[in-house]
């Protein structure tokens, strides 16, 4: 029953040696998740996720690779050892095996390790997070979206409301030339921003929680009653992005949909000083064929 | 009637236990105060419990399978979510652990006669069993089920948004279950810390009373808050207060910050009593003592403790949280649940593995649990969780963990332990085949909800949109959760016959290791005609195997096993002094 | 009676020193009152614990080399069989639907609850059943 136990030292090894073979380990294993990461994940796969189609969708992108990689590092690792003892460790005789229950270097190793690791993350998500809540107090566009059961309102510079609900409409605003394909992009009222520059929302909700969520984004923020969210977006390229309502509100949570209309920046420049000249015109302007639904 | 019991002697057989002679049949179901009665109750209301719940998901499955659906009304389907979640949680998984299994199998593996409290565990049950019907009860009344969501946000679960009576009933219901559960705690805590049997040093207690005792302490922290937030809840609909409404003053923010000081221990509390049952089982079919005892024993408390500080987690898309606290704890949490995971794998490593049913399930947990933390971990970055939030990423997330603990090492555990509870075997053959068509429903039901919330789908949906190309990967969602359905069939037809063709099991079928195991199958009436001489966490091993004691090694040797000697050394013969 | 009274105690002084923290970093008090709750929930037995565990002879079930005949006597009372749980759970069920299916149901209710309380009661004192 004298077996040589695998995590003692071999032979002429001292137990330093021991431990420090696993922190060689442990260093390697900490230096091969942080690369990635560091490499600023250009072109490594995305793992499922967008690579977020505005500046702040860019940064959380990259979190997103350097932790689905250090995970999988993880994952393989441990759940290599686990397959591992249940094929090697398969019961062969009726020897009861050595009784051992401690071995202190291994135990530190391995609660040194995932503390350094998850500090590491904890890092990177600080500065990912920073970049993402950052406001700007000179955004291009200033936009206060408010949620309701079950659409979305948006009010521009210059008196401009335009308002929407679920899937009653493609695009209430009518953009020449542009078209939604698919059709599911188009669900619901579009919220018109420039590319390429900061559009700066603030959002609130006149009834129950809603979520402002916008897949591609990377990003979501909740719509709430009595709490004003500001946060910025500054979209890469002109294109049209769907989005939806993405906490429980109610009955039609599921049609609440929505989209974001990214415009070349003149382009969205004259849109909106026409549809400033019609506010100044009449009091507020409505979608021409969608109609506002009040709370249930 | 009442009983003064005396303490039993492990050599001393002429103790005439007096004959139990108390009611029987109905009466006897509704008055005994026995904690194995008191459990197995809650064991097999809890299953109901998960049943109903679960054929709610596949009724949802179906729902999703076509975009578009109209299969289920918006309605039905908004009460089903809001219904399979609350059933899951409040009445399956928690009472399953700590009602049931705890209950029954604590005061055993203590060496006491029964819990400390009798009476109030039966009251527990009943509040636990009134409290149920109370939540269930919102099916039959006008305006069906309540459909906010399992966690009941305030404003939509206000009286102006959710109108009726169901949301009343859920949240009576909730108030009945909590102080079960309340009542619980307190009997779980004042056992452990009172009723040892003799030589039963704290740090000689097996892992899962520990983690039982852990749990407690969090039921008494956390649903004291759930009851409150549910109370004022309940005066916001009915008694004219505004404290979750902004038109009078109040904040909405509030009732996520009191839900989720409860909601995030709750799932530690979900979750420790089950890695306790993995942390007995494995070691006794490795054949080897739990490794690194000790610092299982602080890394529970480590999760516990680091559970309590991390609520807002589930708030980071509020936009008023303090990110960097609440993320630092949540990744912080990872370190001992790794700690744990190394362990488990430490038992295992160098031992002589038995794959039994037992042993199959608490594998499909530990792949479970590792996948489905490392997603936590993930969600625990306040950027991917802007990402991910409310999306089937999350819903992926919580149902790896969960099914990991409650379904994979809850079943463990029933496995493990209905030997001891009924006398009998379980037919082998079905159990792994449960567990097998379980793996593979599991892993098919939820890894393509990892992809479909990363795409966008959002989480509590009852329809999504054709042409965005969701439907493959929920048909194969859906799939999987009808072959977990049919893999539990083979566990009902296995107890079945198990009933009608009893295999005797004998006291000790699995060469188990803590005192349970020393009663009778099933215990007698209070527990124990003798004891065995307890020196080490393995009373039971160090009895039938006094030539395998349990080898203290390195410099931390004082874990009541004894300072720096083969523990236990003398403890077999009958005198058992100390050497 | 060590290990317990340092168990809870560790509790007191996690939430303690969370509390703190969390005190002066974040901008929210609801967070913070309920930390203060948790701290006073392991200081108050937990302190009680550690002054008996002080004064007291460590219990067979402290000492590693405790022998079962050192625990041989009286344990406790454990009650073997009682209808006042269900009666009791029952009347506090009633009460609870009361608030939904009308408020009469409270009599019946309230009822059975007291009736639970006295037979409790009695049934502790002369210790029998029913």
């Amino acid at each position: 029953m004298a077996s040589v136990d695998a995590v003692s030292p071999r032979d002429g090894e001292s137990s330093s040696t021991v431990a420090s073979r696993w922190r060689r380990r442990a260093f390697g294993l900490v230096a091969v998740t942080a690369l990635p990461v560091l490499l600023g994940g250009c072109q490594l796969p995305t793992f499922y996720g967008y690579r977020g189609s505005t500046k702040q969708g860019h940064d959380e992108s990259v979190l997103w690779i350097g932790t689905m990689i250090a995970s999988i590092v993880v994952l393989v690792f441990v759940g290599g050892l686990i397959t591992w003892s249940i094929f090697r460790y398969r019961k062969k005789s009726d020897e009861i095996p050595r009784q051992f229950q401690y071995h202190i270097p291994i135990e530190i190793t391995y609660i040194v390790v995932p503390v350094v690791m998850v500090l590491t993350l904890f890092g990177f998500t600080v500065y990912t997070e920073n970049q993402v809540d950052a406001v700007t107090p000179t955004p291009a566009v200033k936009i206060h979206v408010t949620a309701f059961q079950w659409g979305w309102r948006y009010q521009y510079p210059g008196n401009v409301t335009v308002t929407g609900v679920t899937t009653e409409d493609p695009d209430p605003i009518g953009l020449n030339g542009a078209s939604c394909a698919p059709a599911v992009d188009c669900l619901g009222p579009g919220l018109i921003v420039p590319a390429g520059q900061t559009t700066q929302i603030v959002l609130n909700s006149q009834d129950v929680i809603h979520g402002f969520y916008v897949p591609e984004f990377n990003f979501s923020r909740y719509a709430q009653p009595g709490v004003t969210n500001t946060f910025d977006l500054t979209v890469d390229h002109a294109a049209i992005y769907r989005a939806q309502c993405t906490q429980l509100c109610g009955l039609y949570h599921s049609l609440m949909f929505f989209h974001v209309v990214a415009l070349p920046p003149s382009q969205f420049r004259a849109w909106l000083s026409s549809q400033q000249h019609l506010a100044h015109a009449a009091s507020t302007v409505s979608a021409s064929n969608s109609t506002t639904k009040a709370a249930a | 009637m009442t009983v003064l019991v005396d303490r039993p002697v492990s050599h001393d057989h002429g103790h005439e236990h007096e004959h139990h002679e108390g009611p029987t049949g109905l009466l006897k179901w509704l008055t005994s105060t026995d904690h194995k009665l008191i459990g197995m109750n809650y064991m097999v209301t809890s299953l109901v419990m998960f049943f109903l719940a679960g054929l709610m998901a596949l009724a949802m499955r179906a729902q999703l399978a076509t975009p578009n659906s109209s299969l289920l009304s918006f309605q039905a389907y908004n009460a089903l979510f809001t219904m399979h979640g609350s059933l899951m949680l409040y009445l399956f998984a928690g009472p399953f652990a700590f009602g049931g299994l705890a209950n029954y199998i604590l005061p055993l593996q203590v060496g006491a006669p029964d819990m400390a409290f009798p009476r109030l565990n039966a009251l527990s049950y009943w509040l636990y069993l009134s409290g149920s019907i109370t939540m269930l009860l919102g099916f039959v009344v006008a305006g069906g089920a309540a459909a906010y969501g399992w966690v009941a946000y305030a404003p939509l679960s206000t009286v102006q948004f959710s109108p009726g009576s169901a949301p009343d009933l859920w949240i009576l219901g909730i108030a009945l279950t909590g102080f079960s559960a309340i009542f619980t705690g307190v009997n779980l805590v004042t056992t452990t810390f009172y009723l040892r049997a003799p030589g039963m040093t704290m740090f000689r207690l097996p892992i899962f009373t520990w983690n039982m005792l852990v749990t407690a302490i969090l039921i008494l922290i956390a649903f004291p808050i759930l009851t409150a937030a549910m109370v004022l809840l309940f005066a916001d609909r009915h008694f004219g207060t505004h404290i979750y409404s902004t038109a009078g003053g109040g904040s909405p923010i509030l009732y996520q910050n009191l839900f989720w000081f409860f909601g995030h221990p709750e799932v530690y509390i979900l979750a420790l009593p089950y890695f306790g049952i993995v942390t007995d089982v494995i070691p006794v079919f490795s054949k080897k003592p739990l490794f690194g005892y000790k610092g299982m024993v602080f890394a529970t408390m480590a999760i516990a403790a680091l559970s309590t500080g991390v609520w807002a987690h589930h708030m980071f898309t509020t936009g008023v949280v303090l990110l960097p606290f609440f993320s630092l704890l949540s990744l912080l949490i990872a370190v001992p649940t790794g700690i744990k995971f190394f362990n488990w794998i430490g038992t295992m490593w160098r031992g002589q593995l038995t794959f039994t049913t037992p042993m199959l399930f608490c594998i499909g947990f530990l792949f479970a649990f590792l996948m489905g933390g490392l997603t936590g971990v993930m969600l625990a970055s306040p950027p991917i969780d802007f990402a991910t939030h409310d999306t089937y990423f999350v819903v992926a997330h919580f149902h790896q963990v969960l099914f990991g603990t409650a379904v994979y090492a809850g079943f463990a555990g029933l496995y493990y332990w209905y030997p001891k509870f009924y006398g009998r075997m379980y037919r082998e053959w079905m159990g792994k085949t449960h567990f097998w068509l379980l793996t593979v429903g599991f892993w098919v039901t939820f890894m393509p909800q990892y992809i479909l919330g990363l795409w966008g789908m959002p989480r509590r949906v009852a329809s999504y949109p054709a042409s965005l190309g969701w439907q493959t990967l929920n048909v194969v969602s859906t799939v999987g959760a009808f072959i977990i359905g049919i893999s539990f069939v083979f566990l009902l037809v296995n107890f079945w016959v198990s009933w009608r063709k009893p295999v005797p099991a004998g006291d000790n079928p699995w060469d188990a290791h803590t005192l349970e195991w020393f009663a009778t199958s099933p215990p007698v009436h209070h527990n124990f005609e003798k004891l065995p001489p307890i020196r080490s966490e393995r009373p039971v091993w160090d009895y039938h195997h006094p030539d395998a004691l349990t080898i203290t090694h390195g410099s931390a040797g004082a874990n009541g096993n004894g300072h720096g000697r083969l523990a236990g050394a003398a403890a077999a013969a009958d005198t058992g002094d100390k050497a | 009676m060590r290990v317990e009274a340092l168990f809870l105690l560790g509790v007191a002084a996690f939430f303690g020193v969370v509390g703190l923290i969390y005190w002066f970093w974040a901008y929210e008090q609801g967070g913070f009152v309920m930390l203060v709750g948790t701290t006073i929930l392991g200081f108050l037995p937990g302190s009680y614990y550690l002054w008996w565990s002080r004064r007291m002879k460590p219990r067979p079930e402290d000492r590693t080399d405790a022998e079962m005949a050192d625990g041989a006597g009286v344990i406790g009372s454990f009650p073997g069989s009682s209808i006042w749980p269900f009666v009791l759970g029952m009347g506090l069920f009633l009460m609870v639907l009361s608030m939904v299916f009308g408020l009469w149901l409270i009599a019946p209710g309230a009822a059975l609850v007291l009736s639970a309380v006295i037979g409790v009661t009695v049934e502790s004192r002369r210790g029998g059943t029913i």
